[in-house]
């Protein structure tokens, strides 16, 4: 299986780098995301501060839907998901692989959404520790839910406008829960950071268990 | 029989393919020639009948994963990825297989891709390249069984005399061949039997040279 997942993965990313749609496209757009946020609030500079750990996850989660699309699209293209299932791999290894491809793709957004934050919301960043184990949690559960439900709209006709309605109501606990990690870290809501943490690593595990062993099916049927 | 839609695909095929045959599968469009190499390769379903292929039995789902494994599909579609090389294509598919670079690298120059192409993202290729680093990633996989339709398409006549000395060899190192093809006269040439199907049906009056049946390898 992880030989499976290192393959698929590799050949994602080696995609990823020769199209270079994250960094031409996704990534600017996180960005437009985030000045338009800025743009729209910032008559009253302190919004902006306080909403900073919102506005990144929500940005975040924008850029996860455009890079879970894209995932798909490359296997949806001139009989790849045919030729998938004939090439003898482990479904369980194609969804790790595909899930970790995604989840490089994000933290390297988040690393230029959370520049942008600071550069333009003049969010101060503190407790590294807990902002960094966020991320991590965050976009393995993105990742993995993303997978999932990236698959099961493969090979739908409508899978552009669906995937988004499928998958935002999913993601809600991710959204929340890191929302309040960051405003933990940052000092501006009173709340628990690693048990809300603690919530985000339980649903990267569960949404990851359920695709090892829902991927075969949902593989056979989209 | 295999429904797909509403419509029943395929109803009444009554075939037999000993090992190390090469039978060819003739029929007008829509006869349900590509369904029955589908059928063949585990991708689609049977909802009436029996068939075997290879030892496994296409009505168990589960045995559809280890007959995949020991099936190559050369179909309309060449599964190939546009923003990698034809090297890096050749190379996912093989190994996906668990096949060694050198059977990669023989694929690879086996089908005339070994120099300035093996370099070329698959987007810049003509159609009868792509179809010719299709059969690459078919050969680097070493199927027991080819299932090719239509595989002359797109080819230029260099492009088939390989195509028809690659199946020429597969079948000598012992592999079984069932190709669909419209292009009859080279089709049939390469062929030890003809098959008729129409409408879903294999045509007993024009179904031809009965091979002597060894290992039955399919059974429908």
């Amino acid at each position: 299986m992880f030989r499976d997942a290192v393959l698929m993965a590799g050949k994602d990313l080696r995609i990823e780098w020769r199209s270079r749609v994250t960094t031409q496209q996704i990534a600017p757009f996180a960005l437009l995301v985030i000045l338009l946020f800025g743009m729209a609030l910032d008559p009253d500079r302190g919004i902006l501060a306080r909403a900073s750990s919102g506005l990144f996850w929500v940005a975040v989660l924008f850029c996860s839907l455009l890079a879970i699309q894209r995932a798909f699209t490359i296997e949806a293209a001139d009989g790849g998901r045919d030729a998938l299932r004939l090439s003898g791999l482990d479904p369980a290894g194609v969804f790790l692989g595909k899930a970790a491809a995604i989840a490089v793709q994000l933290v390297a957004l988040e690393v230029v959404l959370a520049i942008g934050v600071v550069i333009i919301y003049g969010a101060e960043v503190t407790g590294f520790p807990l902002l960094i184990a966020t991320c991590l949690a965050a976009t393995a559960g993105l990742a993995a839910s993303g997978t999932l439900y990236g698959v099961l709209a493969a090979g739908l006709r409508v899978r552009e406008t669906l995937l988004p309605i499928l998958l935002l109501p999913v993601l809600a606990p991710v959204l929340i829960s890191a929302t309040r990690v960051f405003g933990d870290a940052f000092d501006r809501v009173d709340v628990d950071g690693w048990a809300w943490l603690a919530m985000l690593t339980a649903f990267a595990a569960i949404q990851t268990a359920f695709g090892l062993i829902a991927y075969g099916v949902l593989m056979e049927e989209s | 029989m295999t429904v797909l839609g509403r419509f029943p695909a395929l109803a009444g095929i009554d075939l037999e393919v000993a090992a190390g045959e090469i039978v060819l599968l003739r029929g007008p469009n829509g006869a349900g020639k590509t369904t029955l190499l589908r059928l063949c390769a585990g991708l689609l379903p049977i909802t009436r009948g029996e068939a075997t292929v290879l030892g496994h039995d296409l009505t168990d789902r589960r045995q559809w994963r280890a007959l995949r494994r020991r099936v190559g599909l050369l179909g309309h579609a060449t599964g190939l990825y546009d923003e990698l090389t034809v090297a890096d294509n050749v190379r996912f598919w093989g190994q996906a297989a668990g096949a060694p670079e050198a059977d990669i690298d023989a694929a690879l120059v086996a089908c005339g891709l070994h120099e300035r192409l093996a370099g070329l993202l698959v987007a810049r290729l003509s159609a009868g390249q792509r179809r010719r680093t299709s059969l690459a990633c078919l050969l680097s996989r070493r199927p027991e069984l080819w299932l090719l339709d239509e595989p002359h398409a797109g080819l230029d006549q260099d492009g088939r005399d390989v195509l028809d000395d690659l199946v020429r060899r597969a079948v000598a190192s012992g592999a079984t061949v069932l190709l669909s093809s419209h292009e009859l006269e080279r089709a049939e040439a390469l062929a030890d039997r003809v098959v008729t199907i129409v409408a879903g049906t294999t045509d007993p009056a024009v179904s031809v040279v009965p091979a002597p049946a060894e290992e039955p390898l399919l059974v429908p």
